[in-house]
């Protein structure tokens, strides 16, 4: 019986985790090439969970095409921020870049807020309710697979993209160095769209997993893991995908565990404690390399 | 050339202190008359907190250079700390001004321990870490208080954390009551501290900003290789000046619970810090008068004649920071804006503006 809840506390925070990997995984993109913090990034999440919910319930759309514009509007939405508010921005202090990055999200927030007010809206099974029996009492939902399973495939196929692409390798040249990057021919600010619209895309995607597992939606909804997800990103070591990946599942499973076996309130206090932590005892993260500063 | 620019700004911090002082004066004018609407006098501490707030926000936006998201987090340890220290202090005999004196004493020194304790992992480091484990700290503070039990009885104070029964004994009271918070507050803050606190913290930032430390801290701000590379110790500095921040918004904490009849954690949230980012972005990043004009102007309206817009207000902050962002930053839009207002010069704003 012990043994089976805590198999059962496990997957839990596999699956939580593999969605606060997957919005570490956009965090830990936008990072490495824009060198900024999307502060937007987790209220992107939510328009992605509103969009999902409104095609599926209102116009009664297949749950793949609610998917697919969820993911359509977000990119859209996020290419559109970028070029509006953070391209002017390219070449001053990290410091108004951030403060702009704030503005953007609390404005994402009230507009949502206002748009379609705080009231919750309960998010559709969009994987249905059952599962898969594992022997005895356990049972695996759907919607628990296809979480874990979309994240692996998704921090898989951004290796191969970065690792094997043209495109991908254009994204890293300008990670390590904007100027070098431009003169060898590459359009760095489509590169930096571009990396805008994938991140967006993967917000979008975890969103609807968010709101698949936790249905409850509301306009701040996509804040709180937005945050974690960044704190998972830095544990994972920011600007690394792999690391992005490890440090959203640990997290998750640290968050799952503590609620379980600590206490349901200090859970979050206990994960933005892991962060502060890992910023005093490896600054660099689990998987990330120490960065030279250049003059 | 440096004697001159020494004069104009200590010009501009005399301004300060003056302006300071003229509208106390001028306040305490309309009251005396009884001429203050009572709907507003019921704001004016709470307006001075938010002043000293966004003057100690400032003083980590503007001379440090770096964000803090969590500002409502320290006001909320200050102003914990503080009433417990307030209410503590009751039956001893202490006239209401030295319970107060107390209680901002207090809540400024915890507030001031636990900006060192986020300021020393995360300071060190470069980047933008700052602003979110200031955001994490706000959560775990707000965490927290939610769960924290204090209470008084002749023995003393007990402590109780998750669960209210923390053993009082006979003629015990309950000061923090977990998610209820602080409720039966004596209003012992008045406007005179409130203005004297303002004043207070005008003088430290201003001669901090003039002296050698304060230069330092610029230094570290507008280019921390170069700085270090002279032999500025970045922690020391930047960990003085986050400090004496936190610290500031414990005292404007312990201001502001004071002159409520409840406090309870959820007062002090993210959109509370974000309240106080907004005074500062708008008053101008390292302009200590701007901060105290845009914080009284939009603690004020929105309380009293702008309520009508309540649902619009805090997205047009959002605009706010945006805007002023790009305003001050961008060539483009400064050019475009240029053309616009032919007969303004764009001024290169103190500062900023510099890649």
């Amino acid at each position: 019986m012990v043994f089976l809840s805590f198999v059962n506390n496990l997957i839990n925070g596999i699956s939580l985790g593999s969605v606060y990997a997957i919005i570490a995984l956009g965090y830990t993109m936008v990072y490495g090439i824009a060198k900024m913090l999307n502060f937007a990034h987790g209220d992107i999440i939510m328009v992605g969970a509103y969009m999902c919910f409104f095609a599926c319930t209102g116009f009664g759309l297949p749950p793949v095409l609610g998917i697919l514009t969820a993911i359509l509007v977000c990119t859209v939405l996020g290419i559109l921020i970028e070029q509006l508010a953070y391209k002017p921005l390219r070449q001053v202090t990290s410091l108004a870049v951030l403060i702009t990055a704030i503005g953007v999200s609390y404005f994402l927030q009230n507009a949502a807020q206002l748009m379609w007010t705080s009231n919750p809206r309960i998010f559709p099974a969009l994987f249905g309710n059952g599962g898969i029996q594992l022997g005895g009492e356990l049972t695996i939902p759907y919607k628990t697979l296809v979480t874990i399973c979309a994240c692996v495939v998704i921090m898989v196929g951004l290796i191969l993209f970065t690792g094997k692409t043209r495109t991908g390798k254009a994204m890293r040249a300008c990670s390590e160095d904007k100027d070098a990057a431009q003169l060898m021919g590459i359009n760095v600010n489509a590169t930096i769209s571009l990396t805008f619209a994938i991140g967006s895309a993967l917000a979008a995607v975890a969103g609807v997993l968010l709101c698949s597992a936790y249905p409850k939606l509301i306009p701040t909804t996509g804040s709180m893991p937005g945050i974690k997800a960044f704190t998972a990103a830095v544990f994972g070591g920011i600007g690394s995908i792999p690391g992005a990946f490890l440090g959203g599942i640990l997290l998750g499973i640290i968050e799952i565990f503590s609620s379980a076996y600590l206490s349901t309130e200090l859970a979050n206090a206990i994960v933005f404690l892991v962060l502060i932590v890992i910023l005093l005892v490896k600054p660099t993260g689990l998987l990330g390399k120490k960065i030279r500063e250049k003059v | 050339m440096k004697r001159l620019i020494i004069r104009k700004k200590s010009r501009k911090n005399f301004l300060t202190y003056g302006i300071v002082v003229a509208a106390y004066v001028a306040l305490m004018a309309v009251m005396a008359a009884g001429a203050m609407p009572s709907a507003i006098q019921g704001l004016l501490v709470p307006m001075c907190a938010y002043i000293i707030a966004a003057v100690s926000l400032n003083l980590t936006v503007g001379v440090l250079g770096e964000l803090s998201l969590g500002h409502a987090g320290f006001m909320s340890v200050g102003a914990f700390t503080g009433c417990t220290a307030a209410m503590a202090l009751a039956n001893s005999g202490m006239p209401s001004w030295g319970r107060m004196a107390a209680a901002v004493v207090v809540g400024s020194l915890l507030a001031a321990a636990a900006g060192a304790l986020v300021g020393v992992p995360v300071l060190r480091l470069q980047g933008d870490y700052l602003a979110i484990v200031t955001l994490a700290f706000g959560e775990i503070i707000k965490t927290v208080v939610t769960n924290l039990y204090i209470g008084i009885d002749p023995q003393g104070l007990h402590f109780g954390f998750l669960k209210p029964d923390i053993g009082l004994g006979k003629g015990g009271k309950m000061i923090v009551n977990g998610p209820n918070g602080i409720s039966g507050i004596e209003k012992i803050s008045t406007l005179t501290a409130g203005f004297l606190i303002i004043l207070l913290c005008l003088v430290v930032i201003f001669n901090l900003v003039d002296s050698r430390s304060g230069r330092a801290i610029m230094a570290l701000r507008d280019n921390r290789i170069a700085a270090e590379s002279v032999g500025i110790n970045a922690t020391k500095y930047k960990l003085m000046a986050f400090v004496l921040s936190a610290a500031m918004a414990g005292a404007a904490g312990a201001l502001y619970a004071l002159s409520q009849n409840t406090v309870t954690a959820s007062k002090f949230d993210f959109n509370t810090s974000i309240l106080i980012l907004v005074f500062v972005v708008l008053g101008g990043l390292g302009n200590m008068l701007g901060s105290i004009v845009a914080a009284t102007v939009l603690y004020i309206l929105p309380e009293t004649w702008l309520r009508q817009f309540s649902d619009y207000r805090m997205l047009i902050y959002a605009v706010v920071l945006i805007g002023m962002m790009l305003v001050t930053n961008s060539q483009k839009v400064r050019t475009l804006l240029g053309k616009l207002l032919p007969q303004k010069k764009t001024k290169e704003k103190e500062g900023q503006g510099d890649a």
